[in-house]
C-alpha cells in the first residue's frame, strides 16, 4: 500500500470516529436536556399560593403571616370571582326550565375547571381526597387550567377522511349577556392576583413524603427504598462476589467443572432483567419464603442474583491484574496461600474490585424489572430500617414508570416524573463518580 | 563423608551421562561453621509437562557458601533454584522425580510443609517485587505473618534487616513512604531485606541484578560478600564476571544437565568440561 492510500484511509478513519462521537455526544445531548430541564423544575419553579398553604397545612413549613396576607390578598380577587358564579348561578334559577338546562351544561365544566384552578368553591363540600382540597401549586398549571375556563375544545368532523381535529371556541360567547359572561375577563386579567405566583425553590421534594399518590409532596420513600435496594443486593452480592472471583482464579483447576461454572457465570450475565424478577417471585418468595410477600429482602436478593455475574467477572479480572511477583514475594517469604490472597493480592486489586462493585450498584439501583414483583409497589411510606424484612418499598425505577403509565393523573405531574428520571439519573452518576474516584485515591496510595 | 563414598562408588560403575554423579568440590574454601551439604540432589528432574528441564541433577550445595549457577538461557538454572523452595508449585504442569533434599529432609515429600519450608529457604527475585505498602510494612510483612505482633520487636527486626541489607541509612527517615517510590536498585535492597527479615537459613537469588543499573548492581554485590559465611547462599546470573566476583563455587548447567560443579576459581580458570569452557570463553551463550 502506497503512502497516499495509506494517509487517506487513515484520514478517513478518523473522521468516521470523530463523526460517531459527535452522533454520541448529541443523541446524549438531546436525551438528557429535556430530563434536567424539567427535572430540575420539579425542584425550581414558580409556585402558586396554593402550594405554600399546602406546605403549610400539610406539612407544617412556611410562614404562616406572609402565607395568611398573600391569602388575604388572593381571596380578595378570588371572591369577585365567586361573587360572579353565584350570581349566575342565582340568575339561571330564574330562566325558563329549558333555557336553565341548556346553560346549566354549559356552565358545569365551567365550575369544574374553576374547582381545579381555586380549589374547593365556597359552599361545596370539603372533598375527601387531597388532591382536590388545593387548587393549582404550579403557575404553569394554573394557566393551562385558565385555558379551559376560557376556552371549550371542539372536534372538527367535516373532513370524513382525515382524523378529527380539535379545535378551541371562547366559552364567552355562549354566556354572553348574562351575570357569567365578565367572569373570563376578569380570570384572564386577574389570574396572578388569584394566585399570588412566585418563584419557588422547593427543597422538600428529595426529602418529603408523597401525599395522595404523589399528586403533591416529595419523592423520599422512592429515594429511600432505592438505597435501601440496591445497597441489600450488594451485602449479598459483594462478598460472594469476591469470593467466587477468587476461588476462580486462584483456586479452581483449569478442568471440565471450572469452564462449566464459567459459561454459567457468562449466561448468567446475560439474562434478561425480567427473568431475574420472575427468577425472584418463584424462588425467593414462593419457594423459599423469605417473605410473606413483596419485600425489600427478597428484592435485595433477586437483584444480588442479577449483579453477581458483573461483580466475579470484575473482581476476576482485577485479581488477574495484579502482578504475580507479588504473589511470588508472598509465598518465597512462607506465607499461606489464604495469608497471600488476604493481605497482598486482594489490596492490590481493591481499586478493580470496589469499580466493579460500584458500577453494579448503580445498575442495582436503577433496574426495574427484577423488583416488580418482589419488591416495589407504587404508592407507600417510607420504610423503617427495622421493615425491610418484611415489608415491600416504594423505588425510583419502579415508580417512574409507574408515574408515567398508570398513574390516573400522569399528565398532571410529569414534573414529579421528571423529578424522579434526575434524581435517579444522578444518584447512578454519582456512584460512578464515586467509583472513579475512590479508584484514583486508593490507585494513588497502591503506587505511593 | 558417606556421600562421597557412594559417589566414587558410582562414579566408578554408572554410565557418566546418563546418571551424573554427585558433585562434590574438593577443595574447600575457609568458611567458620560452613561446608555441610544443606541441599541434596539425587537424580533430581525437573519437568514442565513432558519436557525435561532440568535432568538428573546430583549435587551438595555447602552451606554459608555462596554458589552460583550460570548457563545459557533456557539451561533450567532458574528452574533448579526455584525447585528449592518450590516456588514452581505454581507452575500446574510441574513435576519433579528423584530426590531433593534440605538438611536431610525431602523437600517433595508428601509430609512437606511448603509453607515453613520457604520461610527457612528464603528467595530473592529477577524483577525488584516489593508490595505496594510503606517500608516499614514490606519488611514487617514475613514476621507479622508468621505471628508477630509487638511493635518495639517489629521495629528492631525492620531496623536490624535494614541494616544487614545495607539500606538502613538511605531509608531510615522515610520508613512510612510506599516502597514501589524507591529506585530499582533501592528496591531489590529491600526485598533482599524482607527475606531476610523472616531469618532464612538459605538465601536464593534469581538474577537479582538483571534489572539494575551497574551502580546498584555493585552494591547488590556487595551486599552478597557482606551475608557471605551467615547464610548459605545460591545466585543464578546471567554474568560470569558476577559468578566469579561473588561465589566460591559456581555450577554450569547446559539444556538441563549439570555439567560442571566446581570452585569458582577452579572453574572459571581451569574447567574440566569441554562446554564449559566454549561457554565461559564466550563460544556461545
Amino acid at each position: 500500500m502506497n503512502l497516499g492510500t495509506r494517509k487517506i484511509l487513515d484520514n478517513s478513519f478518523t473522521a468516521v470516529g470523530m463523526g460517531s462521537i459527535v452522533v454520541m455526544a448529541l443523541a446524549l445531548l438531546v436525551v438528557l436536556t429535556p430530563i434536567v430541564y424539567n427535572g430540575v423544575g420539579a425542584v425550581f419553579f414558580t409556585g402558586t399560593i396554593e402550594h405554600r398553604t399546602m406546605l403549610y397545612k400539610e406539612y407544617g413549613r412556611g410562614d404562616s403571616k406572609t402565607i395568611e396576607a398573600q391569602s388575604a390578598t388572593a381571596d380578595r380577587y378570588r371572591g369577585e370571582a365567586y361573587r360572579m358564579l353565584s350570581g349566575f348561578e342565582a340568575e339561571m334559577e330564574g330562566m325558563t326550565p329549558e333555557a336553565s338546562r341548556e346553560y346549566r351544561s354549559k356552565y358545569a365544566p365551567v365550575r369544574a375547571a374553576m374547582s381545579s384552578l381555586l380549589g374547593p368553591l365556597p359552599g361545596d363540600p370539603q372533598p375527601m381526597l387531597t388532591r382536590f382540597q388545593y387548587g393549582q401549586t404550579r403557575w404553569e398549571k394554573a394557566e393551562e387550567k385558565l385555558h379551559d375556563i376560557l376556552y371549550e375544545k371542539k372536534w372538527d368532523y367535516s373532513d370524513p377522511t382525515v382524523m378529527a381535529k380539535e379545535f378551541y371556541v371562547p366559552r364567552a360567547e355562549a354566556f354572553a349577556g348574562t351575570k357569567l359572561a365578565p367572569l373570563f375577563g376578569y380570570v384572564d386579567k386577574h389570574l396572578a392576583d388569584m394566585m399570588q405566583p412566585q418563584f419557588t425553590f422547593y427543597w422538600g421534594f428529595f426529602t418529603d413524603r408523597s401525599l395522595d399518590a404523589h399528586i403533591f409532596g416529595g419523592i423520599w420513600p422512592e429515594i429511600q427504598g432505592t438505597f435501601f435496594l440496591a445497597i441489600g443486593a450488594m451485602l449479598f452480592a459483594f462478598p460472594l462476589g469476591v469470593i467466587a472471583a477468587v476461588y476462580f482464579t486462584e483456586y479452581a483447576k483449569e478442568g471440565f467443572f471450572t469452564s462449566i461454572l464459567r459459561s454459567a457465570n457468562s449466561t448468567l450475565a446475560g439474562v434478561p432483567s425480567i427473568v431475574f424478577g420472575l427468577f425472584g417471585l418463584a424462588f425467593f418468595i414462593n419457594t423459599m419464603k423469605v417473605s410473606e410477600s413483596k419485600s425489600v429482602l427478597a428484592g435485595s436478593l433477586t437483584l444480588a442474583i442479577m449483579i453477581l455475574p458483573t461483580i466475579i467477572r470484575a473482581a476476576e479480572e482485577a485479581i488477574l491484574s495484579v502482578p504475580k511477583t507479588y504473589k511470588e514475594a508472598s509465598l518465597g517469604l512462607g506465607s499461606t496461600k489464604w495469608n497471600t490472597i488476604a493481605t497482598v493480592i486482594l489490596p492490590a486489586a481493591l481499586p478493580g474490585i470496589i469499580t466493579g462493585g460500584i458500577i453494579s450498584l448503580g445498575r442495582a439501583a436503577g433496574e426495574t424489572a427484577p423488583i416488580i414483583f418482589t419488591a416495589a409497589v407504587s404508592v407507600g411510606s417510607a420504610i423503617g430500617i427495622a421493615d425491610v424484612f418484611s415489608s415491600p418499598t416504594p423505588a425510583l425505577s419502579w415508580n417512574i414508570y409507574n408515574l408515567a403509565s398508570e398513574h390516573e393523573m400522569a399528565s398532571e405531574i410529569r414534573h414529579v416524573q421528571y423529578g424522579m428520571v434526575l434524581s435517579l439519573v444522578s444518584i447512578v452518576l454519582l456512584l460512578n463518580l464515586s467509583a472513579i474516584l475512590l479508584r484514583a485515591k486508593i490507585s494513588q496510595k497502591l503506587k505511593g | 563423608m558417606q556421600m562421597t563414598a557412594e559417589h566414587k562408588e558410582s562414579k566408578a560403575t554408572g554410565p557418566a551421562t546418563a546418571t551424573r554423579d554427585i558433585y562434590i568440590p574438593s577443595e574447600r574454601v575457609a568458611v567458620s561453621g560452613g561446608g555441610t551439604p544443606h541441599v541434596v540432589a539425587k537424580d533430581f528432574s525437573i519437568y514442565y509437562g513432558d519436557f525435561e528441564a532440568v535432568k538428573k541433577v546430583n549435587a551438595e550445595i555447602l552451606s554459608k557458601y555462596v554458589t552460583a549457577i550460570i548457563g545459557p538461557s533456557g539451561c533450567g538454572k532458574s528452574t533448579f533454584l526455584r525447585a528449592i523452595n518450590r516456588m514452581n508449585d505454581l507452575i500446574p504442569s510441574c513435576h519433579t522425580s528423584g530426590i531433593l533434599q534440605f538438611d536431610g529432609e525431602d523437600i517433595y515429600g508428601k509430609l512437606t510443609d511448603e509453607v515453613l519450608l520457604r520461610k527457612k529457604i528464603g528467595m530473592v527475585f529477577q524483577k525488584p517485587n516489593p508490595f505496594p505498602k510503606s517500608i516499614f510494612d514490606n519488611i514487617a510483612y514475613g514476621p507479622r505473618l508468621h505471628g508477630m505482633t509487638d511493635k518495639k520487636q517489629l521495629e528492631e527486626i525492620v531496623e536490624r534487616s535494614l541494616r544487614k541489607a545495607a539500606l538502613w541509612d538511605e531509608v531510615s527517615d522515610r520508613l512510612e513512604r510506599n516502597a514501589l517510590g524507591l529506585s530499582g536498585g533501592q528496591q531489590q535492597r529491600l526485598c533482599v531485606a524482607r527475606t531476610l527479615a523472616v531469618e532464612p537459613e538459605i538465601l536464593l537469588l534469581d538474577e537479582p541484578t538483571s534489572a539494575l543499573d551497574p551502580k546498584a548492581t555493585a552494591k547488590i554485590e556487595d551486599l552478597i560478600q557482606e551475608l557471605r559465611g551467615s547464610y548459605t547462599i545460591m545466585i543464578v546470573t546471567h554474568n560470569m564476571q558476577q559468578a566469579s566476583r561473588v561465589s566460591d563455587y559456581t555450577m554450569f548447567f547446559y539444556e538441563g544437565v549439570l555439567v560442571e560443579y566446581a570452585q569458582t576459581a577452579q572453574l572459571f580458570t581451569n574447567p574440566k568440561d569441554r562446554m564449559t569452557e566454549d561457554y565461559i570463553t564466550g563460544r556461545f551463550s
